[in-house]
């Protein structure tokens, strides 16, 4: 019965999926992973900032390096804090059921969150951390409603309010958040925290699929030789069929 | 006559004293004659089979590194997409092929319908290729649920819950199917037995059926004539060519066109815009945490927007399943001897127009969330894909009385109850409390299509659409530019 009251219920959430998805992807943001200085600078924000909760369990180090021509040294200096070692993955010390104590749900592994999320909604995400007292955190977000995770790039960023309006008329009138603006500031101005955040997305898009920074050029080059082998398989054939009337 | 050539026909030779292996070449291709009108829906056959290879030898190299397991299958496909040498080449060639394989075989299936090639003498050609299409429908659910994404697991939990909608046996034959009482490692274990194993097999067994059975009878072609009735003194159909070398270079062009296409959605954008590869199966699968919106990939959506389209759960998948079958009798619920839509009047030609158009909507349907305007589209685009398949005989059949007549008002009777029941449903819903203008967003769609499908069944009054069709005459040779 179990089986059929959970099949009912499947069926009824297949009938009834609302339309909206994953709420207000307000903001867009084109990912450019040309731009080496971009994915570096979002890497140093990345191993500061995020890999301390969040795993890249799939990540090798030395696949980062690789990829973005750090030497060794640099990579163990500058982007490597605990004992690992080049070869092995981006893992954390964080006990999984420690860190859903503390913050109610266990940080999610970010290797291919951005393939699951998408660059609009991450960056969306980054940009719209604003206070709300009602949180444990004391923080809430745009782009996910009552996240766990508390504003982690605040010494960054500083603390944002929201400015609210009222939308409907008289009895039926309800508060909704117009826009963000910046209470107190942190350490690095409007702009500058912009472009801290597009790096970061950057790196986190080339993290999902590291091989994207290759696969276009790849692909160039296979169009490129299937249309000369198009031109000679063409002439094969008109060669042969001449004689069909 | 050089000493290596002098070796290789010895080699021959020596086999052919021992296996038949020139007679084979002979009666498969180079003595194979086929219609040397082919055009270019006659490339999707040949395309199939370079698909059915490709996803079988790039399967063969992802099972060498896929772990099918709950706790490893998730990261396993991300360490052949970063850690395995050309892995994510590999894997993007048989994720996107997947889905290219569902495109050419549609076509393949469309041409049959275009051309009346599922007609006498192939209708066992043609069912058989039905179990093909079917046994991939199978293979692709199988494998879909394999990368263990969110996607994998409820697409999958969702899919076998459909049997359980199955009167008295359906929560047993859930049951059974899953192994478990949700979706769980142990489904996950025999839906690779089945992906890898079982169903590739069977899939070659039916190809080879499906070759078999085609050069049994020969191939059809976009005249619909048979070219074996008109032969010349050599005994060779007058239309026909060489199989090889003929078809072979004509159809090397079509897999290198098709390869341009295919490479350029695995370099450029293997996710197809969250169609091919879609981007909650980016999250591991969570049997606590059902996503917001569940889809099945492309290839099934005109399918499961029938099953939405019907309000009750076991008549959806009924219909579901009868939207698929119906296509097994179409060798004998199309009664009209002109095979080619070239020589078919314009009720067959607009009923064609009309189930082609349904499908795609259907399928363009099937990915949407069900708002009550797709709802609604949904149903009458159901209602016009079936009846493709119930006006069929009555339009086609040369009899007038007995059964055909009969025939002919049962299926009018059953159009004007089923738009009855739309009409009055739609004017039931302006009982009730509510204010008719705080309700015209669900409205308004419903009765659009009330509207259609009046106008629809008025239409078919006027025209007798439902009557027989008024065919061409069909030359004796193909015709030829």
């Amino acid at each position: 019965m179990a089986v059929k009251r959970l099949g009912a219920f499947l069926f009824a959430c297949v009938l009834a999926a609302p339309a909206f998805a994953k709420g207000g992807t307000a903001m867009h943001f084109e990912p450019d992973l040309s731009n080496r200085q971009s994915l570096l600078r979002g890497a140093r924000t990345f191993v500061n900032y995020c890999l301390s909760c969040h795993s890249a369990a799939f990540m090798r180090y030395n696949r980062l390096g690789l990829d973005l021509d750090i030497p060794g040294e640099v990579l163990k200096a500058n982007l490597m804090f605990g004992t690992d070692k080049p070869g092995e993955t981006m893992t954390v010390a964080m006990n999984p059921s420690d860190a859903e104590r503390w913050f109610g749900v266990a940080p999610p592994d970010l290797s291919v969150t951005a393939r699951a999320r998408g660059a609009d909604w991450l960056y969306t995400y980054f940009m719209t951390f604003y206070r709300d007292p009602a949180r444990p955190t004391g923080v809430n977000n745009l782009a996910f409603n009552d996240v766990a995770m508390p504003h982690v790039l605040w010494e960054l960023q500083g603390w944002q309010r929201p400015v609210y309006r009222e939308e409907g008329g008289g009895a039926q009138a309800v508060r909704v958040i117009d826009h963000l603006e910046l209470e107190s500031p942190g350490l690095l101005n409007e702009e500058q925290y912009e472009a801290t955040v597009r790096d970061l997305v950057n790196f986190l898009v080339y993290l999902g699929e590291p091989i994207k920074l290759k696969r276009y050029t790849i692909g160039v080059w296979v169009i490129l030789y299937l249309l000369i082998l198009l031109g000679i398989v063409y002439l094969l054939k008109r060669e042969y069929w001449s004689d069909v009337h | 006559m050089s000493a290596v050539v002098r070796t290789l026909v010895g080699l021959r030779d020596w086999i052919d004293a021992r296996f038949p292996l020139m007679e084979q070449w002979n009666a498969h291709l180079a003595k194979y004659y086929a219609p040397k009108n082919f055009n270019f829906w006659y490339f999707f056959g040949s395309l199939a089979l370079f698909v059915f290879v490709l996803q079988i030898v790039t399967g063969i190299w992802l099972t060498m590194n896929y772990k099918p397991s709950a706790d490893l299958a998730f990261a396993s496909v991300e360490y052949i997409m970063r850690d395995v040498e050309w892995g994510w080449w590999i894997r993007y060639l048989h994720s996107t092929g997947s889905s290219a394989f569902f495109i050419v075989v549609y076509l393949h299936m469309y041409r049959a319908l275009l051309y009346g090639s599922y007609k006498r003498p192939r209708e066992l050609l043609w069912i058989i290729g039905m179990l093909i299409y079917l046994t991939l429908m199978g293979e692709a659910f199988f494998g879909y649920l394999l990368p263990w994404g969110q996607m994998s697991y409820w697409g999958a939990q969702v899919i076998i819950s459909l049997f359980g909608a199955l009167p008295i046996i359906g929560d047993p034959l859930a049951l059974w199917i899953r192994g478990d009482f949700v979706v769980s490692d142990v489904t996950l274990n025999r839906f690779f037995a089945f992906h890898v194993v079982a169903f590739p097999l069977v899939l070659c067994g039916l190809v080879v059926a499906h070759l078999l059975a085609l050069h049994e009878v020969g191939s059809n072609n976009p005249d619909g004539v048979e070219i074996k009735e008109v032969k010349g003194v050599d005994g060779i159909p007058l239309d026909g060519i060489p199989f090889h070398p003929y078809y072979t270079v004509k159809d090397i062009v079509g897999v290198v066109v098709f390869l341009i296409f295919f490479c350029a959605v695995v370099f450029f954008t293997p996710e197809m815009g969250g169609y091919f590869l879609e981007h909650a199966n980016f999250v591991p699968a969570d049997p606590l945490k059902t996503p917001e919106h569940i889809a099945p990939v492309w290839y099934f959506t005109p399918f499961y927007a029938i099953l939405r389209a019907i309000p009750s759960q076991l008549g959806g998948v009924l219909a579901m399943g009868a939207a698929v079958t119906l296509f097994f009798f179409l060798p004998w619920l199309d009664r009209s001897p002109v095979k080619s839509v070239r020589y078919r009047g314009w009720r067959y030609k607009t009923a064609l127009g009309i189930v082609t158009v349904s499908f795609l909507v259907l399928g363009y349907l099937g990915v949407q969330p069900p708002t009550p305007t797709f709802s609604w589209m949904s149903r009458f685009f159901t209602i016009m894909y079936f009846f493709f398949f119930l006006f069929l005989p009555a339009q086609t059949s040369v009899d007038e009385h007995g059964f055909a007549k009969l025939y002919r008002q049962a299926i009018r009777l059953l159009l004007w109850v089923l738009i009855a029941a739309f009409d009055i449903s739609f004017l039931g819903e302006f009982r009730g409390d509510k204010p008719i203008a705080e309700r015209m967003s669900e409205l308004a769609p419903f009765a659009i299509f009330a509207v259609a499908l009046t106008a629809f069944g008025t239409f078919v009054e006027f025209t007798r659409y439902y009557r027989r069709d008024q065919d061409k005459p069909v030359p004796q040779r193909v015709t030829w530019p």
